[in-house]
């Protein structure tokens, strides 16, 4: 029978013991913080501005060329979007394709305030929920923060391309292996602009380390306000937007 | 003698060993027999870099061309086009940069290539070169008037609607139809060279438009308000837009 005096007794000094456990935890723990080392290579970094894009789509056609993404307008790797915002009510987006077919006539700005084309692609998130739900580890994050896809070993069970929040990857029909935007990580590995950017008109795409001090997409944070799609889902994208407003999804 | 297993009964005892085995097996095939390649994630993403890392290039970048066309990249970095790159118009040039004289990039010389990003479309942003390719000198290849590598308009148009578009057409629609562009902005001449750095003037006073608008203006036809009381602090077109007044 335990009395009311020694039940409170053994209480406390189990709490006492288990708080001494956890702080001994809590003093170790932000020492590990300190011990995982910033990685000190690049960390590729993307910048869009909206502001300058025309939705001419050479970057659809470029990027198509560059990586073999078939050219039927259901598979992307970026795409461009074109954004009409009423008067009232949600805003009227449409993919612009390729830019080369002749078009259903420039639509009809009765009613539209503004509009504008985004250009979209995979946003390399720091933490990327495609990742997390391959059942085969297939997909991984490299040292320079960019997203990419072991064809060998994917499955195709397209669990990744449900669990994009961007909707930026597809089924490559060819290899049935899931693709994505890379960066063109075989062109910066040889010191080249992803194709989007080099063909892009107006310089809307913008790339370069986030580590340096100087490289364009320093510049692209200092002289722009900067916002991310879908900041809510916490998935801390590495491409970053300027100039467009909370209507782009 | 008491063994460990003796109260259990022997077919038990010998399923048991047979699970040790199959289990022991599983443990040696998995450790030694499948190499690491299979197993271990690290290895094969270190391999997915290395095989992204060696696809081909297509689109040898803009540097490239520089070392042989210095002529024609002397020529674009003065116009319009000085930031765009050789391969946007000409295509993906990797193979030409390798066999210069065998592959020769496209010169893309009909009216379809140079409208791809010059059409008029409302969602351009304001101020991009616009044309409407049906009512544009039709038929007549782009390349007749404009250089591409330094693209000029033929002469600097007189006409506002050449690159207001959007505003003209509006305008046509609404009630200030009959009002010339100048008769609210003061264009200055230098505006036709640097559109961009001196812009036309827009009205700055209430009493601007109240010349018609106004309760005791003298002008017929036209919706009056008290300037006292309407509006307060705001210039008129803070609120109402002047190209289609009273729009819907």
């Amino acid at each position: 029978m335990m009395d009311r005096r020694s039940f409170l007794r053994k209480l406390l000094s189990s709490l006492a013991l288990s708080g001494g456990i956890l702080g001994g935890f809590l003093r170790v723990l932000p020492a590990w913080g300190q011990g995982k080392e910033e990685s000190a290579g690049k960390l590729w970094g993307f910048g869009v501005n909206a502001d300058k894009c025309i939705g001419c789509a050479r970057c659809v056609v470029a990027c198509k060329t560059e990586n073999n993404v078939p050219m039927e307008p259901f598979f992307y790797r970026t795409w461009v979007e074109r954004y009409m915002i009423p008067n009232e009510g949600e805003a009227i987006v449409t993919n612009i394709h390729m830019g080369l077919i002749p078009e259903e006539e420039a639509p009809s700005t009765k009613g539209i305030l503004r509009s504008f084309f985004v250009p979209k692609l995979c946003n390399q998130c720091e933490r990327p929920p495609c990742v997390q739900v391959c059942p085969v580890g297939a997909t991984f994050s490299t040292e320079d923060g960019v997203v990419l896809v072991n064809e060998k070993t994917c499955i195709g069970c397209r669990y990744c391309i449900q669990a994009c929040p961007y909707g930026a990857r597809y089924l490559h029909p060819e290899t049935s292996t899931a693709d994505k935007c890379t960066f063109c990580y075989h062109r910066l590995s040889r010191d080249l602009l992803p194709a989007c950017v080099e063909v892009c008109p107006t310089q809307a795409r913008v790339i370069g380390d986030l580590h340096s001090v100087a490289s364009p997409m320093t510049r692209f944070k200092r002289m722009n306000k900067i916002f991310v799609l879908k900041p809510n889902l916490n998935t801390e994208p590495k491409v970053l937007y300027a100039n467009i407003d909370g209507e782009v999804r | 003698m008491k063994t460990p297993f003796s109260k259990l009964p022997e077919a038990l005892v010998r399923l048991l060993i047979v699970f040790a085995v199959v289990i022991g097996m599983a443990i040696i095939i998995v450790k030694f027999v499948i190499p690491p390649r299979f197993k271990d994630t690290r290895i094969q993403w270190a391999d997915t870099v290395a095989r992204e890392t060696a696809k081909p290039v297509r689109y040898a970048g803009a540097v490239a061309c520089t070392e042989c066309h210095d002529e024609i990249v002397a020529e674009k970095k003065k116009g319009y086009h000085r930031d765009l790159s050789c391969e946007t118009c000409h295509g993906p040039a990797k193979a030409h940069t390798e066999a210069p004289d065998n592959i020769k990039p496209p010169a893309p010389r009909d009216r379809k290539f140079c409208p791809v990003c010059h059409t008029f479309n409302p969602s351009r942003p304001l101020g991009f070169p616009m044309i409407n390719p049906v009512a544009h000198n039709p038929m007549k290849p782009c390349f007749t008037c404009h250089n591409p590598h330094d693209p000029k308009p033929s002469r600097t148009p007189r006409e506002c609607s050449a690159c207001h578009g959007e505003i003209a057409r509006t305008l046509s629609v609404s009630h200030h139809v009959q009002l010339e562009c100048t008769t609210c902005h003061n264009v200055p001449s230098r505006h036709r060279i640097s559109p961009r750095i001196v812009k036309p003037t827009k009205p700055s006073s209430r009493d601007f438009c109240g010349k018609c608008h106004s309760k005791d203006s003298s002008y017929k036809g036209s919706p009056k308000i008290d300037l006292s009381s309407h509006g307060g602090k705001y210039v008129c077109w803070q609120c109402h837009y002047p190209h289609l007044p009273e729009a819907e």
